[in-house]
């Protein structure tokens, strides 16, 4: 199909250059001395994206080639299967080799074995699924309010001024405290049960979407509202089709960080306020001097956060397939 | 300096056989300034409906500026004057600014809506080369196709007036050469008016029935090329143009590279 268009007929108006409205327009450049520590965390997660996905055009070189050598080029080549997984099957072949060689003081580092052993135990008991369960109860309410927080206050703050004003400022502010000063205060304030916990939690959470994901709302690339501009989109358009998508990559980023987050204030909070859960065991082993106990605890700690992190990775890859094509 | 219209030729300018009526753009003492300096000084400019236009000057002159200006995209600038344009009015830019997240038909298709704007935006991608390649992500594609999508992406919203800022100014030398065959192609078929802003002469000569030199804040040279399409970049009779640019331009071919005065201009 070919499209004509009428040459005569140049229906003139007069194209008003007044001044529109600002919003979303300008690169707004107050956030970047006080986000630089998360921009500097994004770099290098974006790196590792970037290398992850990468390697499909270093493969086989052609057989024919000769002199010369195709070198490898700057990028890091194609990934290893499950490599991944290498460096804890080392660290856990080395631990095992040294405790099966007496290497080991048992009663500080017991042996593998023994650690799945209590475990085992622990779990038919049925205390260990209990604690586990606990523990992820708070961590995922946890994490749910903060990323709710984080992603309601980002839209309001990068797509609003008057959002930007009540809320951006308010949220540094709230960052520069240390979260975990604030325990004290929110025991007096909700008690020592469940609710300060997971409000903990949920501030340790926000921070890190809220800010990442307010910076990639904000920093939008000037060309592309220019763009929008010429195409005719409108301010909802805009927002959907440009503003959100252009944004997600540090949504992302802020995601992975608010998961780390999530594992690290539960850790801190059941480690220091510990009335159950998986913290509350391991305090309990600590007075009783099982090591072993202790041990199954942070085990599970380490796979909860393996597998978190290996799920959000995972979704963000599906989200952002666009990038895999990225040359590199 | 007043705007004037020069001619090599006698002859009426051949873009006389489109109606020449009524303007597509008509600027009115436009000026535009940056800090207190003043970039575009009362220009006077009509296009007429139709006709392919190329603007030259030298890096910093405001070409740019006269662009944006008539796309409506300078909010923040200060500046008066008159200024009407077209309502469908589309834009390609030097970066071909595609979307990386959105495929290239979506890309074609951004701001575009209804049933049939699909198949539009297929069409417009055939007609730039580029059928076939619908699904493909911007970042797979070359620059020049890139260049050639964004091209696609203008043409699918039917302009009545296409603003180009130095659209194959990243591109090499060969696919150049490539797309100015397509650029005149497609105006030919939809003759929408066209404002190309270029630094290069000889894109200008090949390309444009009409052409305009902006030099310090006015159109300081407005020549109108009549000479038959397509045209070979070794006419000879091209040659005339070129040096009449060039000087208009400040640069004489003397090989000893030294820039001429504003009154050498009328030497030859
Ligand atoms: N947003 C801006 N703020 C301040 N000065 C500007 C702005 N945009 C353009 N200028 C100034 O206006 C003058 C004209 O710029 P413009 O971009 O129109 O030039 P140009 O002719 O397009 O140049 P080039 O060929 O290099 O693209 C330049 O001196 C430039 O510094
Ligand atoms: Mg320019």
């Amino acid at each position: 199909m070919t499209t004509s268009i009428p040459s005569a007929t140049a229906a003139t108006s007069t194209a008003a250059a007044t001044a529109v409205s600002e919003d979303g327009e300008n690169g707004r450049s107050d956030e970047t001395g006080e986000t630089g520590e998360i921009s500097q965390t994004s770099g290098a997660a974006e790196t590792a994206g970037a290398a992850e996905t990468s390697g499909a055009a270093e493969t086989a070189a052609p057989a024919r080639r000769t002199g010369r050598r195709r070198r490898g080029g700057l990028s890091p080549g194609k990934r290893l299967p499950a490599s991944r997984l290498i460096g804890p099957v080392l660290f856990f072949a080395l631990w095992a080799g040294a405790s099966a060689a007496g290497q080991l003081d048992t009663n500080a580092i017991p042996a593998p074995w023994t650690v799945l052993r209590t475990a085992g135990q622990l779990w038919s008991d049925g205390t260990l699924s209990t604690d586990i369960l606990t523990s992820l109860r708070r961590a995922g309410s946890g994490f749910a309010l903060g990323l709710t927080a984080g992603v309601v206050l980002a839209l309001t703050a990068g797509l609003s001024r008057v959002g930007e004003a009540l809320i951006d400022g308010t949220v540094q502010l709230n960052r520069a405290i240390p979260t975990l000063g604030l325990i004290p205060l929110f025991i007096l304030w909700l008690g020592i049960g469940e609710t300060f916990k997971i409000a903990i939690i949920a501030i340790v959470v926000y921070i890190p979407i809220y800010l990442n994901l307010y910076s990639a709302l904000s920093g939008i690339d000037h060309r592309f509202v220019e763009l929008a501009e010429v195409q005719g989109l409108s301010k909802l358009r805009f927002i959907r089709e440009i503003v959100i998508p252009g944004a997600l990559p540090g949504f992302f980023v802020g995601l992975r960080l608010g998961v780390t987050g999530s594992w690290l204030g539960l850790v801190v909070l059941e480690q220091i306020n510990a009335t159950s859960g998986l913290g509350y065991m391991m305090f309990q082993a600590q007075n009783y001097g099982q090591t072993d106990v202790i041990l199954v605890g942070l085990l599970i700690y380490g796979i909860f956060g393996l597998v978190s992190d290996s799920a959000v990775r995972l979704i963000e890859r599906r989200v952002l397939s666009w990038r895999r094509t990225l040359n590199s | 300096m007043a705007t004037h219209t020069e001619q090599l030729t006698s002859r009426p300018a051949p873009s006389a056989t489109t109606a020449p009526a009524a303007p597509a753009v008509r600027l009115r003492g436009l000026t535009r300034s940056f800090d207190g300096r003043t970039v575009l000084d009362h220009v006077d400019l009509d296009l007429p409906a139709g006709q392919l236009t190329a603007l030259l000057g030298h890096s910093g002159s405001g070409k740019s500026t006269l662009l944006r200006a008539i796309a409506g995209l300078d909010h923040e600038v200060v500046g008066s004057g008159e200024l009407s344009a077209p309502d469908r009015v589309s834009v390609v830019f030097q970066d071909s600014r595609l979307l990386p997240w959105r495929r290239v038909l979506d890309n074609v298709l951004l701001g575009t809506d209804g049933k049939e704007a699909a198949e539009r935006g297929r069409a417009a991608l055939a007609e730039v080369g580029l059928a076939g390649r619908e699904r493909a992500w911007p970042n797979e594609l070359s620059g020049g196709e890139a260049q050639r999508a964004a091209l696609a992406r203008s043409l699918v919203r039917e302009p009545e007036l296409l603003l180009a800022d130095e659209p194959f100014g990243a591109l090499d030398a060969l696919t150049r050469i490539k797309m100015h065959g397509l650029l005149r192609e497609l105006w030919e078929r939809h003759r929408p008016s066209v404002l190309l802003v270029t630094h290069d002469v000889d894109e200008a000569i090949v390309l444009a029935d009409r052409v305009l030199v902006l030099d310090q804040g006015r159109i300081g040279l407005d020549l109108t090329i009549d000479r038959a399409h397509p045209r070979s970049y070794r006419d000879p009779l091209l040659g005339e143009y070129r040096e009449r640019l060039l000087a208009a331009l400040g640069v004489t071919e003397d090989h000893t590279g030294s820039e001429a005065h504003p009154d050498q201009e009328d030497h030859q």
